[in-house]
């Protein structure tokens, strides 16, 4: 009997270790021999532990489980009460396109073996016959974009990075996810972490890197543990050491810990971090791409990014380009989050409108209340109101309302939420994770609590004020932190104007 | 006596040892810092002039270093450590409520430790788990959907009472 319960963080967190015991120990008093897996979480964390067992009609799901409900699986599991059917032909499951997450939830995430039975080392295969210049040609022709939040294309950074010359080349992966709302790269990662190295490998052929570095962050204990474990198992089977896969130059990929700073997802204060200095913002150019850790030539991609382009190579940059809408090409894992009814990760192209990802796909609030507000794109993303949701998906769609989305984080708010509460902890958040290099991000976030305050407190001659800090903030600080803070404050003072009294006076 | 009241001696030696292990690293001071506080629950004031002398860095510049990051902490926490995600997705789901409900039940704020030295309070900004908020690490046991009682029951069992 194959058994699979996850071992992803948010799995975990609703108990998964005790229901993987339940089955263990149920086995053994039965007398059953099982072969239990712990695969990454199919996305649905609404029913996590979500348990799978297999069966002549495919893998059938139950959810949510307790170690209580484990008895049962052994007795009659069509009649299980949380049985729930073939995991593929769920809902949630069968709206999907998966190709970054194709095989998340499916395989052992340990299994080098069953990563290659489920297309794993296709792409660099493929990549080890080409030339390095055809490897970046069909990265661009994919149309893939920074998956981090910025959107800027990979294949041109990748270009920049192969073009320049140097005695040493990295490959960074900026696994650093503090945005709110989001956690694809935890799940990337703990679920199928061999495409993240093998997106790296193919990196750092095409770019003529040979040295690659994951920093990932320390509040992801169960990602640190997954990734430590799949790197010497993959230098013992030579898809990373002194030889890609016995026939390609040298590659090999060291894991480093962050220490708890969010402004360590901005690329340039991540490469001072994994050098060992204070994570303060470098001043760009010079771009990273030509100088960048320790001064040489460095790719910094966004795990999403990087574990998507074994897919890209290995079917093709057409048959990723097939997908999306308008400039956004391919496909988002979007991660729904909050107060939602149904919350977790759904991978589709670009383009699905707002109002469909939280009514059709979330299913509206968990609390049952009406939507008040919809945070896209992380703490430095824009507060949308339902008279947005028509809203479709896509860089260029975030950009023009004055938001962004990000690393495509969706948090819903139930009609509890006190929107100019929300405005406030957006400068606190600022004000404590500012790196403190530049004035606009260090002074203005203290300001502008001060002044969030005042407007609370009813002065209504601090709303312009607040709207000029902004405007300078935005314009004047070094990186995104200083530079979005506005996005959700403005969007925040401008949807929700029935939150701040003064606001309400003033404009009257 | 317990392992981790070392007396000084064996403070220079750990720190030696660990700053030579990772002597071959490209950037190896976060590494360090992280080792040496995984060892002694803390980064003891004394260990930064000896990881400074290994590294031939400034005192003030390893110093800035673990000043700015929030994992490195100068003292040793309380017996448990109890972090309480602050971010967009767990408010959404009440972590306002949660945190306030629980630093009254142990009667301490953000960062502050128990005089008893039970328990340290401490604000994380995401643990991931912004589907099934609020969101909770105690101990280093990632919590889903927690409570204030769920919370105190995972502290008194790991407390033996």
């Amino acid at each position: 009997m194959k058994v699979y319960v996850p071992r992803d963080a948010a799995a975990k967190a609703l108990g998964a270790e005790a229901v993987a015991a339940a089955v263990l120990r149920e086995a053994e008093a039965r007398g059953v021999t099982v072969d239990l897996i712990r695969n990454g979480s199919r996305g649905m964390v609404w029913l996590e532990p979500l348990v799978e067992i297999e069966s002549d009609a495919g893998r059938l799901a139950f959810g949510p489980m307790g170690a209580g409900d484990v008895a049962a699986l052994f007795d009659d599991p069509a009649a299980h009460p949380k049985a729930l059917g073939p995991t593929e032909e769920l809902d949630w499951m069968k709206r999907q396109t998966r190709l970054t997450f194709a095989r998340v939830g499916v395989t052992d995430p340990l299994s080098l073996e069953d990563y290659e039975a489920h297309g794993g080392l296709a792409g660099l295969r493929r990549a080890l016959d080409l030339p390095a210049a055809e490897i970046v040609e069909e990265v661009t022709a994919s149309g893939l974009r920074g998956r981090g939040g910025a959107g800027f294309p990979t294949g041109i950074k990748w270009k920049t990075v192969a073009e320049a010359r140097a005695d040493r080349k990295y490959i960074v992966c900026n696994a650093d996810e503090g945005d709110s709302g989001t956690f694809a790269d935890r799940m990337l990662i703990e679920g199928d972490p061999f495409a993240l190295i093998e997106g790296m490998a193919i990196a750092g052929l095409a770019c003529g890197a040979e040295k690659g570095f994951v920093y990932l962050r320390s509040e992801y204990p169960d990602a640190i543990e997954v990734f430590a474990a799949a790197l010497p198992i993959a230098r013992e089977a030579g898809l990373l050491g002194p030889s890609l896969l016995g026939r390609g130059p040298g590659f090999d990929i060291e894991l480093r810990v962050g220490a708890g700073a969010y402004v360590c997802g901005e690329e340039t204060s991540l490469l001072n971090s994994l050098e060992g200095k204070r994570a303060v913002v470098r001043a760009k150019p010079p771009l990273p791409a030509l100088e960048g850790l320790f001064g040489r030539p460095t790719v910094v991609n966004n795990v999403i990014s990087l574990a998507t382009v074994p897919y890209v190579l290995a079917e093709g940059a057409a048959a990723y380009q097939a997908h999306g809408h308008q400039r956004s090409r391919g496909t988002m894992p979007l991660q729904i989050a909050g107060n939602v009814k149904r919350g977790g990760l759904f991978e589709i192209a670009f383009g699905v409108t707002l109002g469909e990802i939280v009514n059709e796909i979330g299913g509206g609030t968990a609390s049952g209340r009406p939507v008040k507000a919809v945070q896209v794109g992380g703490p430095l993303g824009a507060y949308f109101p339902p008279a947005l949701f028509d809203t479709p998906f896509g860089y260029e769609d975030y950009t023009a309302l004055d938001g962004l989305i990000g690393h495509a984080g969706i948090v819903v708010f139930d009609d509890s939420a006190d929107m100019l509460a929300q405005a406030r902890f957006a400068l606190e958040f600022c004000a404590i994770e500012s790196c403190g290099k530049c004035t606009p991000c260090r002074i203005g976030a203290v300001r502008g609590v001060e002044t969030v305050d005042r407007i609370a407190a009813g002065d209504s001659s601090a709303v312009a004020l607040l709207e000029d800090l902004c405007a300078t903030m935005k314009a004047g600080s070094l990186c995104a932190l200083g530079g979005f803070t506005p996005y959700p404050v403005l969007s925040a003072l401008r949807h929700f104007p029935g939150d701040f009294p003064a606001a309400r006076e003033a404009a009257e | 006596m317990p392992a981790n009241a070392s007396p000084p001696e064996p403070l220079a030696e750990a720190v030696a040892e660990i700053c030579a292990r990772h002597a071959g690293l490209e950037g190896p001071l976060l590494p360090i810092l992280h080792e040496v506080q995984a060892a002694f629950g803390h980064l003891p004031e004394a260990a930064v002039p000896m990881i400074a002398d290994a590294l031939n860095l400034g005192r003030a510049e390893v110093h800035g270093v673990a000043s700015f990051y929030h994992d490195f902490r100068s003292a040793p926490a309380g017996r448990h450590v109890v972090k309480l995600c602050r971010a967009e997705a767990c408010q959404a789901m009440g972590a306002e409520a949660l945190a306030a409900q629980v630093q009254g039940d142990l009667g301490i704020g953000w960062h502050e430790t128990s005089s008893d030295g039970r328990v340290t309070l401490e604000p994380v900004f995401c643990l991931g788990l912004c589907a099934c908020g609020p969101a909770a690490m105690i101990d280093g046991e990632l919590v889903g959907r927690a409570d204030a009682e769920g919370i105190e029951a995972m502290l008194g069992a790991e407390a033996g009472q």
